[in-house]
């Protein structure tokens, strides 16, 4: 993908079938230029791209009648009342007027707009802006859900429940998600997908889902009067240790449970002041991605 | 269940058709519009000039009235193309006003709101939406316009009979194109200007003064370079070349119809551009 002679996507080669994918990257990365490729505005210089077996160069229509899209900057008409235009949106999404104007109802009531919903939009703060941008984007019933910073410009309070909404709409539907943010705790709250870019190339594509659960054998441990003896005695089950000072790290072998290590400490006297499963955060991985 | 009980759910329900769609933009443009008491009002003084030509149809037939006014009065009112001619003229002039105020302010909150994401991420092209936005225009100005004209040639056909209605026939076609290529530029020209300039004022002054200083500019130009080729930014003048032809008045015109027709054409086709330019969900910085 380029804009004249700059290459803004380049060498992108992925398969994403999760059902919420969390797109992250620094400012710049490309992540908006690519859901905008994906949904037709951008034309591709080369290459292909499909969205639920649809071609994004020829069956753009199609692809948009199964998309619902939350755009990053303000979108709304200012002179409408929220419930107008979420109506018309879905209208224009193919929805019959009286269909419409019910899931419209329906819509702001999900995201918690109902009290307001008769207000013009252009009244709104900016986090009932985003609510009412949500409420557009589910209205039609969507397979996939687009959302482009949805977090952006709310407070905490109304961040928390913008993701807790977008956890239940995950949980309860046979939608897909695509979530596009550089605010990593978003996506780690989200994401069970995560694809990493850097300056338009994919730096690191992983499942957090099963990241976490690798990370589960990783063990960080506190002691007091632990000695020689029983680090022989975890070694000897066939975990891997380092010890400094009071500390110890360890990789539980397979078989091996976290009750075995507290039948061992109690054998030989060593008291466990803490224990921690020692897990990479998304902030590692994407520290990790932004190095290489 | 209560609409406030239920949770977020897909829809499986039938579909409105693909071409139905614009009319949906047509349905809510057109509501917001006459929100406003004063564009009600214009709309409504649009009809006041063709109730007169009715009345005045109805007054050329009822010679016995037209007597008791006297000789002038009947000489007055005279019902052939020079009549349909001043019709055309006088709603020309209402119905611009009409789109000076109605037409910045189809694209302009859109774009100044960012929502034209929102409507090309649906199953909704570019085309369409320009054509529901454009149609709103085209049926208001036609409703004051060519209709109230074609009312008007009916019923002096049916007073004055099947044969004047059958020789002058050409009139009602001469009613429908002037019209037509009228409301054509206006309205692409307020699309453009809706969609470049975001102020909804700013481009109703544009508009009002494309028409007003356009005429005066083209003949400065004229002046000072000696030539008529300004008479070409005139777009009054363009018009009035197209509309006397259409009509059969005589007038001394300083280019041929031809060349009227291409320059309004072209007119046209840059608002077009300009449009198709403008009307994109992301503009692309190169």
């Amino acid at each position: 993908m380029q804009f004249g002679r700059r290459e803004i996507l380049r060498d992108l080669t992925a398969s994403l079938r999760g059902r919420a994918i969390g797109l992250l990257g620094p400012n710049g990365a490309g992540k908006s230029t690519l859901i905008n490729t994906l949904l037709g505005f951008y034309r591709p210089s080369s290459g292909s791209a499909q969205v639920f077996g649809y071609d994004i160069r020829t069956e753009t229509r199609k692809i948009r009648s199964l998309v619902g899209y939350m755009p990053e900057n303000d979108a709304f008409i200012s002179q409408m009342s929220a419930v107008s235009f979420v109506c018309m949106m879905g209208e224009l999404s193919g929805l019959p007027a009286s269909t419409a104007l019910e899931r419209a109802h329906e819509a702001l009531f999900y995201v918690g707009l109902a009290e307001a919903r008769y207000r013009t939009l252009g009244t709104y703060s900016q986090g009932m802006k985003q609510l009412a941008k949500l409420a557009q984007a589910i209205v039609h019933g969507p397979k996939l859900l687009i959302l482009d910073e949805p977090t952006n410009g709310l407070d905490p309070l109304a961040r928390q429940r913008m993701i807790r909404m977008i956890r239940e709409i995950r949980d309860g539907n046979e939608l897909r998600i695509v979530l596009c943010s550089h605010l990593l705790r978003d996506v780690e709250d989200t994401c069970d997908e995560v694809l990493i870019l850097k300056q338009g190339r994919i730096a690191h594509y992983s499942n957090l889902e099963e990241e976490r659960r690798a990370n589960k054998r990783f063990l960080e441990l506190e002691t007091y009067g632990a000695n020689g003896d029983f680090t022989e005695a975890i070694e000897k089950l066939g975990c891997e240790c380092a010890v400094t000072a009071n500390h110890m790290k360890m990789i539980l072998a397979d078989g091996i449970e976290v009750r075995d290590i507290y039948r061992l400490a109690a054998e030989r006297d060593v008291r466990i002041r803490r224990l921690n499963f020692r897990r990479d955060t998304l902030e590692d991985i994407f520290m990790k991605a932004m190095e290489n | 269940m209560a609409v406030y009980r239920r949770s977020y759910g897909s829809y499986t329900g039938p579909l409105t058709p693909a071409w139905s769609r614009c009319l949906v933009l047509f349905r809510y443009s057109r509501r917001n519009l006459f929100r406003s008491k004063f564009q009600t009002g214009l709309f409504a003084l649009c009809f006041f000039y063709p109730v007169v030509c009715l009345c005045a149809i109805y007054l050329a037939h009822n010679l016995g009235f037209l007597e008791t006014l006297g000789g002038a009065a009947s000489r007055f009112v005279i019902i052939d193309s020079k009549f349909f001619f001043y019709f055309v003229n006088v709603q020309g002039v209402l119905v611009f006003l009409l789109t000076a105020f109605s037409g910045p302010g189809l694209i302009s909150p859109d774009i100044a709101n960012g929502a034209l994401p929102l409507y090309f991420c649906r199953p909704f092209s570019r085309v369409e939406y320009v054509l529901g936005k454009s149609s709103v225009l085209a049926i208001l100005l036609s409703q004051v316009t060519w209709i109230p004209g074609l009312v008007l040639f009916a019923v002096q056909g049916v007073l004055a009979g099947p044969a004047w209605a059958w020789s002058h026939l050409w009139i009602a076609g001469s009613l429908v194109v002037a019209f037509v290529i009228w409301i054509a530029f206006l309205s692409l020209l307020a699309m453009a200007l809706s969609a470049w300039v975001k102020w909804r004022i700013v481009a109703g002054a544009i508009l009002l003064g494309v028409l007003f200083f356009g005429a005066g500019f083209a003949q400065a130009v004229n002046n000072v370079m000696r030539t008529q080729l300004g008479d070409f930014l005139n777009i009054v003048y363009l018009m009035a070349t197209v509309w006397t032809s259409l009509f059969g008045i005589e007038a001394e015109r300083a280019m041929t119809v031809l060349q009227a027709w291409i320059a309004i054409l072209a007119y046209c086709g840059l608002c077009l551009a300009l449009l198709v330019r403008k009307v994109r969900a992301y503009e692309v910085i190169k």
